[in-house]
């Protein structure tokens, strides 16, 4: 060891995409403080769609990099800062997914549609109720941290999937989580649900944070080291580690992965996906669930593939155990999502059960280990996240409406639905307030009569979700289910096809339930004359109706890009097949 | 052999064509006239109905009949060539053969909805549309050579079928009817995806370009590889019982047929006519065209449980009919006991008797689709629009040309011979006979309650005294005829001289039989008394029709 410091060279170009998205998020910062409120919104706006599009061109320029891809003489991939961050092929894909997806949320989390108010709380620091919290919402404040944070969010994920340092990989972890407990709680309407939410979140959030660290501690105990280049050197050696203490080599792999599942939502690490997919705003729940998941399946795959390789190399029987766990939590999550999932009667809760449903199948695509595994997961966390961010995006224009005269203090005083705020401009005759989002499955009945287009569309999202063929969705559980089938060897070998068809059998339950709001939305009257569900909802007059309101148009736009993947992807992936072929490469 | 027009092609995307262009015209008239948009709405429609049977006209004339068994008007492209799969279409005999009889629906489901959706021309549009969105379909599933794309079209097509009947049905149950057939459809469609997949598993890596070939999907390929080497026999197995379980759906085979009742009784009467006319005819078809070629061993292995499950279909399908008090319901049970004779000449496995099933798929989607929609027109005439049929009574002196249609579509439900339904029940029986003559003998006994389920049908709703209220309904129009004539004549037609239409499907048999040949499965020795006797059936043995001549040089 050196007494003098030494400057690590670093390759800069190579963090061009995550240095623009966290700078943009420090500039966003410096907004806040010296550019005048009444522009502040614009700039953010730009700034923030600005920096997610440079960056995906970014991801896109690295992609052809030679030293990037690999040559016949020189291997694929770059390591930076001695590890720290690693970028290769399988990095940058999911880097490139998380900025899309991000660039996407960010139009819908930008639009204030035709009700002239986002999503977001005037002043998230005001108690809900309180005079205070009036007195921001009469004054027409905004809080326009919400893009910053989300930059903050987005440059953690980024670097979550891209590093081969366990250490780096927890700071990447609290880096994209502490903005996203703070969003949860930002919601305008049903505050205390969305506050109760973000506490959840950040408590289980910790506790799946203490537990990755302590992993990785132990990790560190056997291995000596956090790089995952040294932890696959150690594992990989017979008589190593594993031999004088087989514990701590499970329990730590075991605990890491643990810490990454509770991100993913993989049961039984899900417990608050519902409540935070409910509570938090929406446009924040369709970025998270895309974004979240796609980042953590990258560093699942990269921890897993690390593990279980050099396990491979020294003691085949301790990998097995360690599939058994996986093969349980595979299992488990499938049934969860799917069976809990058909009993909802939220349509956000529903989204969310079905969030955690695709986990699973994801899942049973990594456990087939194989190449074609890792193209699966690819291609399925973009089509996964094209649907969810379209499927809550229509789910922010669907809103509960009263009739101006009714103010409903009661509920303003809980915080559960907050005051009428803005007459909408589309009624003519009966003024009516728009209100919150009319999440509760009974309001969207008959929406198939009033907005075809809007119903329409969500339809595809949802017939993608159930793995309908002609959808994107299809193709991604063809070869999610294909890899487990082909199993690690590529010819049907091992048992991983009982995976597939647990998973077949799972997205017959899916199917159901999104055929059921599909059956509501096209085939059943609008509650009043509805016969079943109506008890509960958008009560018994008239004025208490479900409206849809206009998109200020980057919503559409999002909407009309998810749904246009949807089926593109859905009629001709072979494209994106090859893209996500290519990044099937790793180093660890 | 690929052709310089893609008639196949044309014939799949025509109706897609038609389909906007029906949506279209009524978004831009909505906002004009009613009755002007309605008209505009069904003359394109029916426009784009009769352009696609020229169509299918001008692909008959590029149709080499003496060649049957082989698949013609071929074309192939990649499609996704990372999975195998192709876009690859192309017909034999009885592809065409299916592919023309939903053509030839198409149109005059098109001219029964003139008066449905109460001259709604919103629903009407979206309805129209969606029937022809569904001809796209089925004409695509039946020329489809690519085990995935005939999944994914077989697949895909439920999504037009559930709307039709959950959003344009009659009823206060059509959802009901119309989210079981669709959990029914995609519980056996997704077993069947988990066998697709695992089909894909077995196909040899390439060793040259260490991945799995770019066309492997190809029907012929497939049948091909597994040629040379062989399926482990348990894979083999579940394989063959994933496809079958969700052909058997679809067929439907008792005892997964409970879905088709309801289904029926809540459709609209040209969505029933489709559904049990063509779309059935789906899974008959793979049972023929995948599960007997891919899986040789296991068809053989599961013969004798089919049989007897076709038998209890055919048996059971008839008793259930005459028990019915809906018409609709009586008529789709009726179908189930066909069903049954279908799948029982498909597992007989002889030449005759696979002929006989092909043709069979033919007649019975005219002679169902014909009872389908005079049922419907009888009971748009009710003023109450009721299905019992005890509402009904004495209508033969009301409505006799309703009443005499009506009794010869029923009697060539019955396969009254100089029907077109006779040649085929009698190929069927007779083929059947020589392989199981018990299963023959008692699927006879279909045919007695055939005559029972028909003939007491007939004598309830058109004999006896008049029901009160229905002495005054009129009786068939100009356009109401003009849906149910081409029926009729076709019937009678391919009854008198069915020489065309096996020309059609005999070959493709000698195809299958052939391909079954690896199992074991010989064609019994034609000491049968009816084949000597009519020569057609016994000329042009064409055994030399295989596998090797069959579509194997575009690949």
């Amino acid at each position: 060891m050196n007494d003098s410091f030494v400057a690590p060279a670093v390759d800069w170009l190579y963090l061009a995409p995550i240095l623009v998205v966290l700078g943009a998020g420090v500039v966003g910062v410096l907004i806040e403080a010296f550019v005048p409120a009444r522009v502040r919104r614009t700039v953010q706006v730009v700034l923030a769609l600005l920096a997610t599009a440079a960056a995906f061109a970014l991801v896109v320029v690295l992609w052809r990099d030679p030293a990037v891809q690999g040559s016949d003489v020189a291997p694929y991939g770059v390591r930076v800062l001695g590890g720290s961050m690693v970028i290769d092929p399988f990095g940058l894909a999911v880097q490139g997914i998380v900025v899309l997806l991000a660039f996407l949320a960010i139009l819908v989390i930008a639009d204030r549609t035709s009700t002239g108010q986002d999503a977001f709380a005037p002043s998230a620091a005001a108690v809900p109720g309180s005079p205070y919290e009036d007195l921001t919402r009469r004054k027409g404040l905004e809080q326009t941290e919400v893009y910053p944070l989300v930059l903050f969010a987005v440059g953690g994920m980024m670097i979550f999937p891209a590093t081969g340092n366990l250490l780096v990989m927890f700071v990447a972890l609290e880096v994209l989580s502490l903005p996203l407990y703070v969003l949860s709680a930002m919601a305008r309407r049903r505050r205390l649900l969305s506050q109760e939410a973000s506490f959840k979140y950040f408590l289980l959030g910790a506790f799946a944070s203490a537990l990755f660290v302590f992993g990785v501690a132990l990790v560190y105990g056997f291995a000596g080291s956090v790089d995952l280049v040294e932890v696959y050197r150690s594992l990989a050696t017979p008589g190593g580690p594993l031999a004088s203490m087989p514990g701590l080599v499970v329990v730590g792999a075991l605990l890491v992965l643990a810490g990454l599942l509770f991100k993913i939502g993989a049961a039984p690490f899900h417990a608050w996906t519902p409540d935070v997919y409910q509570g938090a705003p929406t446009p924040i729940t369709g970025f998270m669930a895309a974004c979240t998941k796609a980042a953590a399946f990258g560093a699942l795959l990269r921890v897993l593939y690390v593990v279980s390789l050099g396990l491979a190399q020294s003691s085949p029987a301790t990998r097995e155990d360690l599939f058994v766990a996986l093969w349980v939590v595979t299992l488990l999550t499938m049934v969860v999502g799917t069976v809990v999932g058909a009993v909802q009667t939220d349509v956000k809760r529903l989204l969310a059960y079905s969030s955690i449903a695709h986990a699973g199948f994801i899942l049973v695509g990594v456990v087939g280990f194989s190449q074609l595994s890792l193209r699966a997961t690819v291609f399925y966390l973009l089509v996964y996240g094209l649907a969810t961010v379209g499927a809550f995006a229509v789910v922010t224009l669907v809103r509960e409406t009263a009739p101006v005269r009714e103010r409903v203090p009661a509920t303003v005083g809980a915080g559960e639905a907050g005051a009428p705020d803005n007459p909408s401009d589309d009624s003519g005759e009966q003024p009516v307030a728009v209100l919150g989002e009319a999440t509760h499955l009974a309001q969207w009945a008959g929406l198939g009569r009033r907005s075809p287009w809007l119903a329409g569309t969500f339809s595809l999202f949802l017939l993608s979700m159930a793995g309908i063929p002609l959808t994107a969705g299809f193709v991604a559980k063809f070869t999610a289910f294909g890899a487990a089938i082909a199993g690690p060897d590529g010819q049907g070998g091992g048992s991983t096809w009982v995976l597939a068809v647990v998973g077949v059998l799972a997205s017959a339950v899916a199917v159901f339930f999104y055929v059921r709001i599909i059956v509501l939305m096209f085939f059943t009257a609008p509650a009043g004359g509805a016969d079943e569900g109506s008890g509960e909802g958008a009560g018994a007059s008239e004025g208490a109706g479900v409206t849809v309101v206009r998109s200020a148009g980057p919503t559409t736009v999002a909407i009309a890009v998810c749904a246009l993947g949807v089926l593109l992807l859905g009629v001709f992936p072979s494209p994106v097949l090859d893209l996500a072929a290519e990044a099937v490469k790793f180093v660890p | 052999m690929t052709t310089s027009v893609p008639w196949l092609s044309l014939l799949v995307a025509w109706p897609l064509v038609g389909a906007a262009a029906v949506w279209l015209t009524a978004a831009a008239r909505t906002r004009g006239v009613g009755s002007g948009a309605l008209r505009a709405v069904r003359g394109v429609a029916l426009a784009a109905a009769l352009v696609e049977v020229a169509l299918l006209v001008a692909a008959f004339t590029a149709f080499d009949t003496s060649a049957a068994g082989t698949h013609q008007l071929t074309e192939t492209y990649p499609w996704i060539p990372q999975i195998g799969a192709s876009y690859a279409v192309g017909a034999d005999g009885v592809a065409l053969a299916l592919v023309a009889l939903s053509v030839v629906l198409v149109p005059l489901v098109v001219l029964a909805a003139w008066k449905e959706q109460d001259g709604d021309v919103r629903r009407l549009r979206h309805y129209l549309a969606l029937v022809l969105l569904l001809e796209a379909f089925m004409v695509a599933v039946f020329v489809a050579r690519d085990v995935f794309l005939f999944y994914v079209l077989f697949e895909a097509m439920l999504v037009p079928v559930y709307f039709m009947i959950g959003g344009f049905g009659v009823g206060a149950r059509r959802r009901y009817a119309a989210v079981k057939f669709l959990l029914f459809s995609l519980a056996g469609g997704l077993i069947m995806l988990a066998a697709v997949i695992a089909l894909y598993v077995q196909v040899p890596i390439d060793p040259a370009t260490g991945a799995r070939p770019e066309d492997a999907f190809l029907t012929s390929n497939l049948v091909g590889y597994f040629a040379e080497n062989p399926m482990p026999v348990t894979t083999e197995r579940l394989l063959f019982l994933g496809f079958f379980l969700a052909f058997a759906i679809k067929a439907p085979l008792f005892p997964v047929h409970t879905w088709l009742p309801d289904a029926a009784q809540h459709a609209p009467a040209g969505t029933s006519t489709l559904l049990v006319g063509v779309l059935d005819k789906v899974g008959t078809f793979g049972m023929l065209t995948l599960c007997l070629p891919l899986f040789p061993h296991a068809s053989t292995w599961a013969a004798p449980v089919v049989v007897v499950l076709a038998v209890v279909s055919i048996l059971y399908g008839a008793l259930m009919a005459i028990g019915q008090s809906d018409l609709m319901r009586l008529i789709a049970y009726t179908s189930v006991s066909h069903f049954g004779f279908i799948v029982l000449g498909i597992f007989a496995f002889t030449s005759l008797s696979v002929s006989g099933s092909s043709l069979y798929m033919v007649n019975h989607g005219i002679s169902t689709g014909a009872l389908f929609l005079l049922a419907g027109f009888l009971i748009a005439r009710h003023p109450e629009r009721s299905q019992r049929i005890a509402d009904y009574g004495g209508l033969q002196k009301v409505v006799p040309v309703l009443a005499g249609t009506f009794l010869v579509a029923g009697l060539s439900a019955l396969s009254l011979p100089g029907l077109s339904t006779f040649v085929s029940e009698i190929m069927v029986l007779v083929g059947t006979f020589a392989r199981s003559p018990w299963a023959a003998l008692v699927a006879v006994l279909g045919v007695v309650l055939a005559a029972l389920y028909v003939l007491l049908t007939y004598q309830r709703i058109f004999t006896g005294g008049t029901r009160e209220g229905l002495d005054e309904l009129p009786d068939l129009g100009a356009r109401e005829k003009w849906v149910v004539a081409p029926l009729v004549v076709v019937l009678l037609v391919l009854g008198l001289y069915p020489a065309p239409a096996l020309d059609l499907v005999r070959e493709p048999a000698e195809v299958t039989l052939s391909d079954l040949a690896v199992a074991g499965v010989e064609d019994p020795p034609r000491s049968d008394p009816f084949a000597d006797a009519d020569g057609t059936l016994v000329e042009g043995q064409a055994s030399h029709v295989t596998r090797s001549t069959d579509e194997g040089s575009e690949s």
